[in-house]
């Protein structure tokens, strides 16, 4: 490897190149390129053919200031280099210590001709210790594992428990990331969200949803927590509205406004009840308004319910508002038909709506079976709802069915 | 967790499929809860890589620079770089169940894949409970279907049906013997056929092994059916066709199977047990089964060669003894 690599400040050094330098100049003037070169010749057109694959190229390197190797990199060798051919040269550039003369060698002019180096020429011991050979970075690649270990960014970001193996999925995510200064950007934006209340721990989660946070100005996501906080929020409310619904800060202030707005149309709740609904459910702000108009008519048209039920389910169970059509009614029928819950009674628990609809069914038919089913609040032995989906299994066995879990199995196994 | 989880993770195992669930979507329910008990496991601890860093010769006077090697921590595969250490399983599923019936439904992982062909090489019989309903013609012969017809059932006794049940066998047994193409002229295979050892080990329509009537209520009727080479709508059909010939009507409104093979109600996995270490215990008791059932299969298979059709079978597994789930699920339906 010593032998590679000393043939790359030679060269460099000795020859003025401009920034359209073809491939093929470049493999002639290396005869034993050092494996790694090759791999990066070799692999460019496969890699940048491929949709998949993240275009980083060498810009990155213009603005991205802390990575490992190199002590004096500077922005105008970036600049010279602009066709893609060129961008081998400046990972090469990356671990070369040796090269702080690097830019004023390189020219705009033609490409002299030079003699190419000899890779039997000798140099000094020093000189051939300095030399460092690491691998050069990919130009494109299509993960960030590639990049993890140069990048001080990426390596404060995973510490703090930021998941980049679900941001890598998202190109543009992973190339803002790259391009981030820690210092800078980031630490900002981290005081800041430290400040809202969100603890250390839940600031990676929170960072793997929302990483577009960084691009957003530090002003903007002032002026709408203090519109938050103008309409009564308090701030633990804000803490738990921004942990749940990571998005909610890039939303503007008049987005913001109108959404709470149609809650409260929409609703017809007090102000401090949609306040609290929001708070438990803070995604209704940020997902679409769609769903929850059609959730409503479901309830009010065909499933029926009044509208003081209808508000009464959803202050006990936000959920409700966001649900699936198809299951909701499918879970109604089941409810209402088969198991004889009237509505006011159905009104009362919600929860099972919010329960697996097989859950429902089979729990149903054990006790029914056993002759337990009785869900009439006037009678004996009446059973809950909120029970009957929400208790573990050896609870319901126990307690409600008053039979042993082997029996429920067996009962499964008959269905 | 991961490497040894997945080592115990090949073999044959078999699930109870709830009706209302399509075999696909349970199939893919036991990956994820696969991939999630393996992925589930203390991280491991951080790495490190070697570098030749440059720093100062110890114990030198004047400035030399020498490499020397030293160890620094790498994040490269730690897992938040480098994501879940599975993603996919591969999970085949033996002899399918359509989404409204429900029993018995062998699932294979990993090398047990290839152990799912060699049981539909096997040709081996199954069970099912079939539950029909007198009095209705629908045009999918199920229950929820479309209605045709409805007819009188009150003339229908517990005798007619025992007649017509014994009478279907009887064709079935012939069926038997003709589509295993084994030339009855030879001592073996006729005293096979005496034992009634002989079925087809290719492909044949659906033959009927065995057919009889668990519970007689009408409207309702229970039978508990040995078939092969079958599906839960050839079933349904049959059902539709005894009323025909109970002249009368009749659908079907639940298919059961009991046994596939050599897995039984027993061996299933409810879905509560859906997770790894259920399935890999499951795995391991069944492998042994699994294993000395298709070598006997086999084994016959090739020793039949000579009886000049294609081999057959190993016994023909009776009636499944455990009746205590059908009391069960009589009483139920009565």
């Amino acid at each position: 490897m010593a032998l590679s690599a000393q043939q790359i400040p030679r060269w460099f050094n000795s020859i003025k190149r401009s920034s359209l330098i073809t491939a093929a100049q470049l493999r002639n003037h290396f005869q034993r390129p050092g494996q790694t070169w090759l791999h990066g010749l070799s692999a460019q057109p496969q890699v940048s053919s491929d949709n998949c694959f993240l275009q980083w190229g060498f810009k990155t390197y213009r603005t991205s200031s802390k990575w490992n190797n190199s002590s004096q990199f500077t922005k105008s060798s970036g600049q010279e280099i602009n066709s893609a051919q060129s961008t081998m040269l400046p990972s090469v550039n990356e671990q070369s210590q040796k090269i702080p003369t690097f830019d004023s060698e390189l020219s705009l002019e033609g490409l002299d001709d030079v003699p190419p180096l000899s890779p039997l020429q000798p140099i000094s011991e020093q000189e051939a210790v300095r030399i460092i050979a690491d691998p050069p970075l990919p130009p494109d690649s299509f993960t960030l594992r590639d990049y993890v270990d140069h990048s001080e960014t990426l390596q404060k970001l995973v510490l703090l428990g930021v998941d980049l193996s679900k941001i890598e999925k998202h190109p543009e995510a992973a190339n803002l990331l790259l391009r981030l200064d820690f210092e800078k950007d980031i630490n900002q934006v981290l005081l800041f969200l430290k400040d809202l209340g969100i603890e250390d721990s839940q600031l990676g989660a929170f960072l793997t949803k929302n990483y577009a946070i960084f691009s957003e100005d530090l002003e903007n996501l002032e002026t709408r927590v203090a519109y938050l906080q103008s309409k009564s929020f308090s701030k633990a409310d804000i803490a738990q509205m921004v942990r749940k619904a990571p998005f909610l800060l890039n939303f503007s202030v008049e987005r913001l406004d109108n959404r709470l707005g149609f809650f409260q149309k929409e609703l017809e709740l007090s102000v401090k009840k949609t306040r609290d609904l929001v708070v438990r459910l803070p995604r209704l702000l940020t997902g679409s308004l769609e769903p929850v108009k059609e959730n409503m008519k479901v309830y009010r048209l065909e499933l029926g319910f009044k509208h003081n039920e209808i508000q009464h389910m959803i202050t006990k169970i936000p959920k409700m508002l966001t649900a699936n059509k198809r299951k909701l009614t499918e879970t109604f029928d089941f409810v209402h038909n088969v198991m004889s819950i009237p509505h006011h009674i159905i009104a009362r628990f919600p929860q099972v709506f919010n329960a697996r609809l097989f859950k429902v069914q089979e729990r149903h038919l054990f006790l029914a079976y056993l002759g337990r089913a009785q869900y009439d609040p006037a009678k004996a032995n009446y059973i809950s709802l909120d029970k009957l989906v929400s208790v573990p299994d050896e609870i319901f066995c126990e307690d409600l069915a008053k039979a042993s879990v082997q029996d429920f199995e067996k009962f499964l196994k008959t269905l | 967790m991961g490497a040894a989880g997945v080592a115990r993770l090949h073999g044959l195992f078999a699930t109870y499929k709830p009706p209302g669930l399509h075999w696909k979507h349970l199939r893919d329910t036991v990956e994820l809860q696969l991939l999630k008990g393996l992925n589930a496991g203390k991280p491991p601890a951080p790495e490190q890589r070697v570098r030749f860093l440059l720093g100062p010769v110890e114990g030198s006077e004047d400035k030399e620079l020498t490499l020397t090697a030293t160890s620094v921590p790498t994040l490269t595969n730690h897992p938040l770089v480098r994501g879940p250490a599975f993603t996919s399983l591969k999970i085949g599923v033996g002899h399918r169940l359509d989404a409204q019936a429900s029993g018995v439904l062998v699932l294979g992982v990993g090398q047990g894949r290839s152990l799912l062909t060699d049981m539909y090489n096997a040709h081996l019989t199954k069970d099912y409970t079939v539950r029909g309903l007198l009095g209705k013609a629908t045009d999918d012969f199920r229950e929820d279907g479309r209605l045709v017809e409805k007819t009188t059932y009150d003339h229908v006794t517990r005798e007619k049906l025992d007649r017509i049940l014994s009478v279907i066998q009887g064709s079935h047994q012939k069926a038997l013997v003709t589509y295993s193409n084994l030339d009855l002229q030879t001592q073996e295979a006729y005293e096979m056929a005496v034992k009634g050892l002989i079925r087809p080990m290719n492909k044949s329509p659906m033959l009927i092994t065995g057919i009889r009537c668990l519970h007689f209520a009408p409207p309702e009727f229970l039978l508990e059916v040995q078939c092969m080479h079958e599906t839960q709508k050839q079933l349904r059909r049959l059902v539709h066709e005894i009323g025909l010939e109970l002249k009368t009507t009749a659908v079907c409104s639940h298919v059961r199977r009991t046994r596939d093979g050599f897995f039984t109600l027993d061996d299933a996995l409810l879905r509560t047990q859906w997770d790894l270490h259920s399935i890999q215990d499951a795995i391991q008791v069944a492998a042994p089964r699994v294993a000395a059932e298709l070598e006997k299969n086999l084994r016959l298979g090739l020793g039949t060669q000579q009886l000049y059709g294609p081999g057959w079978q190993g016994d023909n597994e009776g009636p499944s003894p455990a009746l205590e789930g059908w009391t069960a699920g009589g009483a139920a339906g009565g």
